[in-house]
């Protein structure tokens, strides 16, 4: 590939000559109830305080939760007990089996109705809620339901028994999604459920209550309590739980592992990440491209596998980066709702500052700043898709985890210097693999230190392969039959 | 000479990415007043074509007319597309309305004839009045390893055509991998194509998006690079409106809006344009009429 003389370089016009009308996702039929009490044994029960949570794109408010104290902690975790020993773990995997594949269906039949809820509350296009997170949770409820019934053969020579009581905190990126995650290998394992949703984020939580209800899954099977981190904290110290499940932030991975330390109690992180996209001078660059955009910002770059981290090799660098350049300039920025909208809200005023804080401390070490030129809309959180060039490893925005529409760039010249730059840091969740050469491909991805290797590809999930992290993005997996490992004992 | 060539390097493809990114775009949801302005740019993109062995001067005279008045609120398309024989006839009924006469000449659609037999051709049809020629690249020595033979017969196409604008038919479907249509592409495009085209229309699969998609990107490397534009026509298989629009937000998001443009873009179809009328019909009314009340071309 010849290197465009940068003087030569011609500039593509991404104007408005044929502009697309505005096409929002209508959200009438949708009902979100004016407040949620906590979900404990299939009932909506009112709580004492409660919170609100907002729509980020306009911050109007959508709804509020009853925040659960240590109190309602407790009834959840005994629902959960007395659900486990009276339904749960007599019955026959085949039965739970049963249960489980109702609510993918349920799922999949109010696919719409869930998809406008989790844009509404998160902030995320409705073309990823419609066609990334909705089908993928429909996806793990069907995939472990098939498991349900087939434990004994999932690991030979070994007799798996269910936990108990499981504890599960998840975070405000995905959801539903990552409710399913969490909720599906639990039950199909035999264990009953209290889960906690993001404060940010509760309300396709709730949705997904109310279809529990109405799957009529035994009372208490699954309880839901929400509130901030005083809940999690309630559910993480709780002496009756068998183990917790926490998807978040590092700093809370460390917090609940030290606290529940000296406990019975099992644990699985799934942490922050720093993901390198490594795109090797053999690559298919405009592929590679769409895969660098893909990694850094789907869902505005909230995703803890996200490629923030872009190590390019340098004799490709400035046709990545022009490239680059041209690509986010097509990015639709703005209300989530709209079927063609690319990038959607930040998902809170405390994310956005954060995002704005990491920016400014990126140009303040020297990193050089570009950005698309989208008009964001004036209400609501939005962060125009942003990468930085100039950026070496001693950047802190090479190192820290910033979880927004912001790429930091690096180069290398051999693939040694990429696998040690892609490894050097304190995390190890997803990474990205670009070359047309195979045996290249397969030896980096071997050499890198992260749970997730993609080739030419990047933030493709599918139930059936294993998510999790190395080093501080924390451990056990969640997916595939690996994912059934921490709900189970293996005798 | 052709020993010496040295094929350009290009960027490899990945199929599968490719595809992806080509899916994404049918996924834009265009509405209103954007679908009202898409069907008449499509209408204004189209080479309305017929190249049959049963066609007859009656058959292009009627082709030329649809072209000059499609319908009600729909605007001329860009030109006429017809074999050889035929550029009198066109000619002749499209004198004085801006509307092209495209010629299939270089022995479409085989290619399968001696250059001096294909470059005679295409003065004579230049000669007798075709505005734009669409030649077919020689497949089997693409596929032999022949590049160079191939830059050259491009080359010496473009020189035969003298004021004519060429449009090079790659044949994607015989190419087959997109590593293939991005190298035919790139030689094209250096031997001074205006216009990089799909297909004949004879040969299926014709127009698909990956592939044209493929092809844009090439022509937008080559724009970065040089500063110099070229067209690109997807010809063959494209029969709806709504496949239309995708192929247009494509070119929207893949070149911007300088491409916009019927001197830039082209629909080698036939079917499409009824489609289009229909659609156009359905926007004016918020009914669909019966394609009984469309008039044949």
């Amino acid at each position: 590939m010849s290197k465009p003389e940068s003087s030569n370089v011609r500039d593509l016009l991404f104007g408005n000559l044929w502009d697309y009308s505005p096409a929002p996702e209508s959200a009438d039929h949708v009902t979100i109830k004016p407040r949620y009490g906590h979900f404990i044994n299939n009932k909506f029960v009112d709580g004492e305080n409660y919170f609100q949570t907002i729509n980020p794109a306009n911050e109007q408010v959508l709804s509020e939760l009853a925040t659960a104290d240590a109190k309602a902690v407790d009834a959840a975790v005994q629902a959960a007990r007395k659900a486990y020993d009276k339904y749960w773990r007599p019955m026959s995997g085949a039965e739970r089996a049963k249960y489980i594949y109702r609510i993918a269906r349920m799922i999949q039949e109010k696919a719409r109705e869930l998809a406008i809820v989790e844009t509404m509350d998160g902030g995320k296009p409705i073309k990823e809620s419609r066609d990334v997170d909705v089908p993928l949770a429909a996806a793990h409820f069907f995939y472990y339901a098939g498991w349900a019934d087939k434990l004994d053969y999932a690991f030979p020579g070994s007799k798996p028994t269910s936990l108990g009581v499981v504890g599960q905190i998840i975070p405000w990126n995905f959801p539903l999604l990552m409710a399913a995650w969490k909720i599906a290998p639990a039950l199909a394992a035999g264990n009953t459920v209290v889960l906690k949703p993001a404060e940010s984020t509760p309300l396709t939580c709730m949705l997904l209550a109310e279809i529990i209800q109405e799957a009529d899954l035994p009372p208490g099977v699954v309880n839901f309590v929400n509130g901030f981190g005083q809940t999690g904290a309630a559910i993480v110290n709780h002496p009756d739980i068998d183990k917790i499940a926490f998807t978040g932030s590092t700093d809370v991975g460390k917090i609940i592992q030290r606290s529940i330390a000296g406990s019975r109690k099992k644990l699985t992180l799934e942490l922050g990440g720093k993901g390198a996209n490594i795109i090797f001078d053999d690559a298919p660059i405009d592929q590679a491209v769409e895969g660098i955009v893909n990694g850094i910002y789907f869902n505005q770059g909230h995703v803890c596998c996200a490629g923030s981290r872009l190590l390019v090799q340098e004799n490709i660098a400035e046709t990545v980066i022009a490239k680059l350049k041209h690509r986010i300039a097509t990015l639709r920025v703005g209300d989530p709702l709209d079927k063609n909208t690319d990038v959607g809200a930040i998902n809170s005023r405390e994310q956005l500052n954060r995002i704005r804080e990491m920016v400014a401390v990126g140009e303040a070490e020297g990193a050089t700043k570009h950005e698309s030129r989208c008009v964001l809309p004036e209400k609501g959180f939005f962060f125009a898709p942003t990468f930085f060039t100039g950026v070496t490893p001693s950047h802190r925005i090479a190192q820290e985890e910033i979880f927004g529409p912001v790429l930091s760039v690096l180069t290398f010249r051999t693939p040694e210097e990429a696998i040690a730059k892609a490894n050097n840091t304190p995390y190890g969740l997803g990474c990205g693999v670009w070359s047309d050469k195979g045996s290249k491909l397969f030896k980096v991805a071997g050499a890198l230190q992260a749970g997730i290797v993609w080739g030419n590809t990047y933030n493709k999930f599918d139930p059936t392969s294993p998510f999790g992290g190395y080093k501080e993005s924390g451990f056990g997996r969640e997916g595939g039959v690996h994912g059934l490992l921490p709900y189970l004992e293996v005798r | 000479m052709p020993d010496k060539y040295q094929p350009p390097r290009v960027p490899a493809i990945d199929q599968i990415s490719v595809e992806e990114r080509a899916a994404s775009f049918t996924t834009r949801s265009i509405k209103k007043e954007a679908k009202l302005a898409g069907l008449k740019l499509t209408a204004r993109m189209i080479d309305l074509t017929t190249l049959e062995g049963s066609d007859t001067p009656g058959k292009v005279e009627m082709l030329c007319r649809k072209a000059r008045q499609p319908g009600a609120g729909c605007p001329p398309v860009a030109a006429v597309c017809v074999y050889p024989t035929m550029v009198p006839i066109a000619k002749r009924e499209l004198e004085g309305t801006g509307i092209k006469i495209a010629a299939v000449a270089t022995y479409f659609p085989s290619g399968q004839a001696s250059l001096s037999e294909r470059l005679d051709e295409v003065r004579r049809t230049v000669e007798i009045g075709a505005d734009e020629i669409d030649m077919v690249i020689s497949r089997g020595q693409f596929l032999a390893g022949e590049f160079g033979k191939i830059y050259d017969e491009i080359a010496a196409t473009v020189e035969a055509c003298g004021p004519a604008h060429l449009k090079v038919i790659l044949e994607t479907g015989e190419l087959q991998t997109l590593d293939n249509v991005r190298l035919a592409s790139q030689i094209a495009i250096d031997a001074g194509a205006h216009f990089i085209k799909t297909s004949t229309g004879k040969v299926s699969p014709a127009a698909t998006m990956p592939v044209t998609l493929v092809m844009l990107e090439a022509i937008r490397d080559h724009f970065v690079k040089t500063g110099k534009m070229v067209g690109m026509k997807p010809a063959g298989g494209i029969r709806t409106s709504k496949q239309a629009l995708h192929y247009l937000v494509m070119v929207k998001e893949t070149l911007g809006d300088a491409w916009l443009d019927p001197d830039w873009f082209r629909f080698g179809a036939s079917a499409l344009l009824n489609d289009v009328l229909m659609q156009l019909e359905k926007e004016r009314t918020g009914r669909y009429h019966s394609d009984r009340y469309l008039s044949m071309s």
